[in-house]
């Protein structure tokens, strides 16, 4: 399902003399439908980065990375747009919203973007809410007024409200109590038993051994740290 | 009359005027441009139609001016001097007997035949100028017929007064192409401006000609669910008993005492002359005793 | 899927000055453009010959219309190009009065493009209106109000609507939520994303504010001195930008 070739990247920083910093060469992953990959590595060795890179917000400097039939090195961003609303999805660990939307808008959002009728869309995000323990008097507010932990399930429940085929989680049971961790944790797991492919960057590492299929240590390609 | 040239305007600029009015004649309802000329009078005063009666008139022409409908006002009662000293033409207070009627504000109650020619001051012409003060834009919409804005300005009257409150100056299409300004006329006259003469326009301030052949349609503007209505006062004058004129409402004491009568003063002397009489009238003889 | 819009090599030039050159760019429906760029960059003058209401010297712009597909907006003649003004285009000013008929009440604005296509049913014309002002969240008892009894977000939500009422495909907005408050401007894209959604609208946006055309945009272009200098996915130029400019542009905005 997620196909990483041999993908490099750098940074230049044309404010700052022009410095370039490789962050990635050589990078080669596949991840199967159903199945579930960590990306570890040390604290600045580019997990988040390939992330970004599969999601098509950092671009590629050489290399191929398909998800599904499409490469998203070489894509156009319509494509790109297409992608991530039907095929690829993406919790991050921050929530980014349009101040004064609803929660329940935000969570719905994913689904409408994609067709769906407005009640379905609701009806839809009110389950995901209730099962990450949303208390219903918060559903009608903006969730950029919420605490850590509510935000980064509202990100959760918005990235699951859609049945994308690839899911790539960054950090998704940080700052969570055991009750909702729990939670996540099953969602994930019902995913994957879907045939989703996830890619996750977990540094709760009970959870990454329970929910992931195998490891993949990005150290490895990091330019300067790799052993 | 030596001291004049005929009808006061050299015979070019009439030439000018007349290739005006030709070409409005040509393109019913279409704003001509012309070189308007100094009057002896101020503008506002009917420079416009002064310019385009100077230029059809002709010496066997008989000439009658009405202001608001009437022959005796200090305006109308100028104009025809003015013509009779500077062309020498018969002059006449019977719309019947005239040849070229100028006019501020109304139209003869009684039809005009096609032989005669009927010609208005104009005070703006450009109907659309209410809502766009741009003379550019407002050409560049008649020339490719937008003309929403028209609309607009009804849907305001509706929207504040429950109807279209514009009670004259009632903005028309002209044979199915240019939204025209008819001047300030009562919109009671707006049926009648599908006429046997010719309708002239002219103004002057504005330098503007444009014309109605006769016999062109003229519709006014309106809305589906809120049709042109040719409303007037709802009364019979008080003077000739008519109740299919456009009256003028009179306040005749400081009690609240008022009287209507008809707008057209020929008109209604011609019909006490005939022996109507209306409610607050005296029959003719005794009137003219 | 044919594009909405093909901009094809598009210069204009004042005197020897550099209005914008060499843009080019398709934009597919229901897509949304950022364009971004100090004062001066050339993204107004780009916005204006896109919308007809400046003729570039060189190029092509080629709009997707209903009846004869793709046309060159810039050699079609001028009534062509003003009816699509007021049917299939709509162009949301950064001044509400440059949009606005200011003596003329709201729903005679909203009115306005209805009647333009020859609507003469004052009751369904009052009734869009209506339903018009709702959808921008201005309540019907404002309707026969004069925009200049509007606040400002007022003003710029009545400016959608009646940009809006006759189902345009394609809307050009010039700093839309310039001059209004956070609050105010917050309310405002939330109301634009929904039309877009909505409608399927495309659009082109141009701002000098990054965080609407993040909230807004699918896709930026960043522009200087007249010349496009890097396009991509929005959040992608803005998370990985990689011309100086754009780096700087970035790394210029406060955080808060």
């Amino acid at each position: 399902m997620i196909s990483v070739e041999n993908v490099s990247k750098s940074f230049t920083l044309h404010n700052q003399g022009a410095a370039v910093i490789p962050v990635m060469a050589g990078a080669s992953l596949q991840v199967e439908a159903g199945e579930c990959v960590a990306l570890v590595g040390a604290s600045g060795a580019g997990k988040s980065t390939l992330m970004r890179m599969i999601y098509g917000n950092y671009l590629t400097a050489s290399g191929r990375i398909m998800v599904g039939d499409l490469d998203v090195v070489s894509a156009v961003p319509r494509q790109i747009i297409q992608l991530r609303r039907t095929t690829l999805g993406y919790v991050s660990q921050f929530l980014r919203v349009v101040p004064r939307v609803s929660t329940l808008d935000v969570v719905a959002e994913p689904l409408l973007a994609t067709g769906s009728d407005r009640d379905t869309a609701i009806a839809s995000a009110k389950v995901l809410l209730s099962r990450l323990n949303i208390p219903e008097r918060l559903w009608q507010l903006s969730p950029t007024t919420f605490s850590g932990g509510e935000q980064q399930r509202v990100n959760i429940a918005r990235g699951f409200a859609y049945p994308y085929p690839a899911l790539l989680l960054d950090e998704p049971t940080a700052s969570l109590d055991p009750t909702n961790r729990a939670t996540v944790l099953t969602m994930i797991e019902e995913a994957k038993a879907r045939g989703v492919a996830i890619i996750g960057i977990f540094h709760d590492h009970a959870a990454r051994d329970a929910i992931c299929d195998r490891q993949f240590d990005v150290t490895q390609f990091t330019p300067g740290l790799a052993a | 009359m030596t001291d004049y040239n005929f009808a006061y305007l050299d015979e070019q600029t009439k030439r000018m005027i007349r290739r005006a009015i030709l070409k409005g004649l040509a393109i019913p309802g279409y704003q001509v441009p012309f070189a308007s000329r100094e009057m002896p009078m101020p503008y506002g005063w009917g420079t416009g139609g002064v310019q385009v009666s100077a230029a059809v008139l002709t010496p066997d022409d008989t000439f009658k001016v009405i202001d608001q409908g009437a022959d005796d006002t200090t305006n109308a009662v100028s104009i025809r001097r003015f013509f009779q000293k500077t062309a020498g033409v018969k002059v006449t207070e019977a719309t019947e007997e005239a040849s070229v009627i100028q006019t501020r504000h109304r139209i003869p109650e009684q039809d005009l035949r096609d032989d005669q020619i009927l010609v208005y001051q104009v005070p703006i012409p450009e109907p659309l100028r209410f809502l766009e003060p741009s003379e550019v834009e407002t050409r560049k919409m008649h020339a490719l017929e937008e003309y929403g804005l028209m609309h607009v300005k009804l849907y305001e009257d509706i929207s504040q007064h429950g109807a279209i409150a514009t009670a004259y100056a009632y903005p028309v299409k002209v044979e199915g192409r240019y939204v025209m300004d008819p001047s300030p006329i009562p919109k009671f006259d707006n049926p009648k401006l599908e006429m046997a003469g010719i309708q002239l326009f002219g103004a002057g301030r504005e330098q503007r000609i444009y014309a109605i052949p006769p016999y062109t349609q003229v519709v006014s503007l309106d809305f589906d669910d809120y049709p042109f209505e040719a409303s007037k006062a709802d009364h019979a004058c008080d003077l000739c008993g008519a109740e299919d004129s456009y009256l003028d409402e009179l306040i005749v004491d400081d009690e609240g005492g008022r009287m209507f009568m008809c707008s057209d003063t020929d008109y209604c002397a011609g019909r006490r002359k005939q022996g109507h009489v209306g409610a607050q009238g005296v029959p003719y003889a005794e009137d003219a005793a | 899927m044919t594009p909405l819009l093909q901009v094809e090599d598009v210069a204009k030039f004042y005197g020897h000055r550099i209005g914008c050159t060499d843009v080019s760019f398709d934009l597919y429906p229901g897509e949304v453009m950022g364009i971004v760029g100090e004062s001066g960059s050339g993204k107004s003058t780009l916005l204006n010959c896109l919308a007809g209401h400046l003729t570039p010297d060189r190029g092509a712009v080629r709009f997707d219309t209903r009846a004869d597909g793709m046309r060159d907006t810039i050699t079609m003649s001028e009534p062509e190009r003003r009816m699509l003004s007021r049917t299939d285009w709509a162009f949301v000013h950064q001044h509400a009065r440059d949009g606005l008929r200011m003596n003329v009440s709201a729903g005679g604005n909203v009115g306005e493009r209805l009647m333009a296509v020859n609507a003469r049913h004052y009751g369904d014309i009052r009734d869009k209106a209506i339903d018009w002002l709702g959808r921008v969240e201005i309540t019907s008892d404002r309707i026969d109000d004069r925009p200049t009894q509007f606040s400002g977000g007022m003003q710029q939500r009545l400016q959608i609507a009646r940009n809006l009422v006759t189902g345009p495909r394609l809307v050009f907005m010039d700093e839309p939520t310039g001059g209004l408050d956070v609050s105010v401007q917050a309310r405002l894209l939330d109301l634009l994303r929904g039309l877009v959604r909505e409608m399927n609208l495309s659009a082109i946006i141009v701002t000098h504010d990054l965080a609407v055309v993040r909230l807004l945009a699918d896709r930026l272009m960043v522009m200087k001195d007249g010349h496009v200098i890097e396009t991509g996915l929005t959040d992608q130029v803005l998370d990985d930008p990689q011309h100086a400019y754009t780096q700087l542009l970035v790394s210029s905005v406060l955080q808060v």
